[in-house]
């Protein structure tokens, strides 16, 4: 019957953003009702009419299946549902789209339609009214600019009331996870952006797995979300998911340094790595190309999966194709952040300035800060989204039923070879008659999955704490 | 100082006391101001010029023909342009990196020591200058006693010092390899030290004389240089760290107002470059970015000049006394009392122990 509507309703299960589009997809006629042309033989199939067809009543209301008609009719939004009412005359009633209308063209005006191509606009207001969520992580050693540069990003000041330590605190400083949420708002929408901060990373003089914090955290991100996933009151799910990860790499190597390397191998399959060459204004033009080679053919050295940026379909046209052209071939971007302001000919701009000249950190001649913002936020936000939850999410969740599946079936194996070696047949031990001993092994499975749940649950409220 | 009472501090000699293994400290300001013509002299009167004041010249002769030796260590990470410096300090290709290694090489597993000599030569002065890179300090994801090889290296050269000068049949000039300089490179975060500089600097300020810069200090603006310079100040001060020049050795008032106002623009933020450009019509050494040259001699935009005239034009000679009478003195002290004393006759390295840290 309906033959898109497997694939949809996994959609549905999953992601409640986009829970909307599911059901509106699932739930649109089908495809043969759409023609204005076939609205006649369809007529004929229903002979009996349990509607009586009188002029001016929308003719598609009958070939439909009764069960949705109710649910058409609902739909007031459905501006071609006002086009269909008498399709003899070419008026139609002003359409709630205005001029974001897909049917306003001059063209479409004698045709009809059924009109999901507004699904668009529809799924867009029901998400602006929503709004949006993204939390953007960024990592790296102290002294790199990140704050200065989240706080350019996004034109905020998240770092106002930060504490520097001093030489004797940060003897004992281990690598922390602080986050800093803001709203922002921006013609209508609303952004819910959570920052989250690593101090402490790459600044002992023994480093050796200072990235495991930053694992755990992703970790655990993604472990409440699976519970959340998995619990019986989905509707308010939050996704604290990190889904970009901003890796700072010092200019003042020569490419990679081990750490760099080692972070970003051990996080490249749970998080959307975005390197960035931090503080690019003590570099040269000829420096920054050079370093930027040095670090792509080491990237590809080490097998490292950084985010990939999508593929442009081939029938966009050519300034798209040049842009993402010129978007790939500047990772890492090579980036400048500035909390001043600087005025120069009339114009207020962020910028650095220095004894021998401005840096403008907007310039594109200067940095690619500007490439990062559009990418970050302009262009790719639902992409690094859909990457998160399709690609690193799921490998975890399968990760997770894995190991959870193997613990199982090892503690079953253990007790069987324990008890004797009577089912020496593979696994899985088909049911059994329940006797004593294989109730036993039974709780004591249960006991190991409840432990392990309650390990977890504890490791969470640390968490939660610590926060 | 260290836990042995060191040996007083010897007032820089005039003529030095020992036959001249080290190079006779240029004349300069230590003798007493020349009679010039005329026989009024303080003290016991002079009839007539004796001439005594033409010593300089005696020994600016001898220092001439027998030629300086002055040696230089560099540590950072890497890519802090410490060659660059180097080269740019001496000017000419003086660093390992000019001698035939690769910009690219591998980061090293653990710290190495590498030291490449050159002869210099200015205004009829021969100076043999050799530079002593450590590839590998800091780089490693574990850094932990990263200082240990640096710590043995140097004290290995006042081994072999102290080995030449406890022979019965001394050269005539025992060569010097003892390191004068530490050129100890700080990465320009902008907020404070880090840890790695401070253990480092803790362990060997008692050792060597250590001068910190700020490397590749093009990346601070002005505000940002002035502060970060304050805190890495009072961090060193927190945590008794004291760099060359050392408050202790200050010997009258005018070494220590000199000395103190080095001591007030240290760290130097430096800048270098072994690139020319033209900027208002001259020729000048700097870096070219997109919106300005950073001239690396001018001392509106770093302080290279600044670390160029006090290491050597004013305190190279400093330099080198302060590490033969101090420095070396301690550890030969130390050496000596461990020990219960050399035995004269060990030509050979067997059975001296290893420097005993």
């Amino acid at each position: 019957m309906r033959c898109t509507d497997n694939a949809l309703s996994s959609l549905a299960i999953g992601d409640c953003e986009d829970a909307e589009l599911a059901y509106t997809m699932r739930d649109l006629p089908r495809a043969g009702h759409t023609f204005p042309g076939s609205e006649m033989p369809m007529m004929d199939r229903e002979p009996d009419s349990t509607h009586t067809h009188t002029p001016g009543t929308p003719t598609f209301t009958r070939p439909l299946s009764r069960s949705l008609e109710p649910e058409l009719v609902r739909r007031g939004q459905l501006s071609s549902m006002g086009s269909l009412d008498s399709p003899m005359s070419p008026s139609r009633p002003k359409s709630p789209w205005g001029r974001f209308d897909p049917y306003d063209s001059a063209e479409d005006q004698d045709k009809e339609y059924v009109g999901f191509a507004t699904l668009p606009n529809q799924v867009h207001r029901k998400s602006v009214k929503k709004g949006f969520a993204f939390t953007l992580m960024v990592a790296g050693e102290s002294g790199l600019g990140k704050s200065t540069l989240v706080n350019s990003l996004f034109l905020t000041d998240l770092y106002k009331d930060r504490k520097m330590l001093n030489a004797e605190e940060r003897i004992s400083q281990t690598v922390e996870i602080t986050k800093h949420t803001v709203s922002i708002e921006e013609k209508g929408v609303k952004l819910r952006l959570t920052i989250v901060d690593t101090p402490g990373f790459g600044d002992a003089v023994n480093n050796t797995e200072c990235w495991r914090t930053v694992e755990d955290y992703i970790d655990q991100q993604f472990e409440q979300y699976f519970r959340d996933e998995s619990g019986l009151n989905r509707k308010n799910i939050q996704d604290n998911r990190v889904h970009c990860c901003l890796y700072f790499i010092s200019p003042f190597g020569h490419g990679l340094r081990p750490m760099d390397v080692e972070f970003m191998k051990t996080l490249h399959d749970k998080v959307n790595i975005v390197p960035v060459l931090a503080k690019a204004d003590s570099l040269t033009p000829e420096e920054v190309r050079k370093i930027k080679m040095k670090i792509c053919e080491e990237i590809e050295r080490f097998n490292i999966n950084i985010y990939q940026f999508p593929e442009c379909d081939s029938d966009e046209d050519e300034e798209i194709k040049l842009q993402h052209q010129e978007l790939k071939g500047s990772i890492p971007f090579a980036v400048i952040g500035s909390n001043v302001q600087v005025e120069s000919q009339g114009r207020r701009f962020r910028a650095r300035q220095y004894p021998w000249g401005v840096v403008e950190v907007e310039n594109p001649e200067h940095s690619d800060f500007l490439k990062l913002r559009n990418m970050l936020v302009r262009t790719h936000m639902q992409d690094l989204k859909d990457v998160t939850r399709e690609t690193h999410y799921e490998n975890y969740r399968a990760q997770c039923i894995q190991n959870m599946t193997h613990m199982v079936f090892r503690e079953r194996k253990r007790s069987l070879c324990n008890r004797g070696r009577d089912s020496a047949s593979d696994l899985p031990v088909p049911l059994v008659p329940v006797d004593s001993d294989t109730e036993r092994l039974i709780w004591e499975k249960d006991e190991e999955l409840r432990r392990m749940q309650e390990v977890l649950e504890r490791i969470q409220e640390q968490m939660r704490h610590g926060h | 100082m260290s836990e042995i009472v060191p040996p007083e501090v010897r007032p820089k000699p005039v003529v030095p006391a020992k036959p001249s293994h080290v190079a006779p400290p240029s004349g300069a300001p230590f003798l007493p101001s020349p009679q010039g013509t005329g026989g009024e002299g303080r003290g016991s009167a002079l009839l007539g010029y004796i001439g005594i004041d033409t010593i300089i010249e005696q020994m600016r002769k001898k220092t001439m023909k027998t030629g300086f030796d002055f040696n230089i260590m560099v540590v950072g990470q890497s890519g802090l342009g410490k060659s660059t410096l180097v080269n740019t300090l001496f000017k000419s290709q003086v660093s390992r990196r000019s001698a035939s290694w690769s910009r690219d090489d591998k980061i090293p597993k653990t710290v190495e020591i590498k030291s490449v000599s050159h002869v210099i030569e200015e205004g009829g002065v021969k100076m043999k200058l050799t530079v002593v890179d450590t590839p590998g300090f800091g780089d490693q994801i574990n850094n932990d006693n990263c200082w240990a090889p640096i710590s043995k290296y140097i004290n290995e050269q006042y081994e072999k010092f102290l080995k030449e000068e406890v022979n019965i049949a001394r050269k005539k000039r025992i060569p010097d390899t003892r390191v004068h300089c530490c050129l100890y490179f700080i990465s320009p975060t902008g907020h404070s030290l880090r840890q790695l500089d401070i253990e480092f600097m803790k362990n060997l300020s008692r050792v060597v004389n250590i001068i910190p810069v700020i490397a590749k200090s093009d990346t601070l603006t002005l505000e940002e240089k002035i502060e970060f310079k304050q805190k890495v100040r009072k961090e060193l001060e927190v945590c008794g760290i004291e760099c060359y020049p050392q408050k202790e050795f200050d010997e009258d008032t005018e070494d220590k107002s000199d000395n103190d106002k080095i001591r007030e623009t240290m760290p130097f933020a430096v800048v270098g470059s072994d690139k020319e450009y033209q900027v208002n019509g001259k020729r000048v050494l700097g870096r070219k970015t997109a919106w300005g040259v950073v001239e690396v001699e001018n001392p509106n935009h770093c302080e290279f000049s600044l670390l160029r005239d006090f290491m050597i034009r004013s305190h190279l000679q400093d330099l080198k006394e302060v590490t033969h009478n101090i420095q070396y003195e301690t550890y030969r002290a130390r050496r000596l009392n461990d020990n219960g004393g050399l035995h004269p006759i060990n030509s050979s390295g067997h059975d001296t122990q290893e420097s005993n840290l």
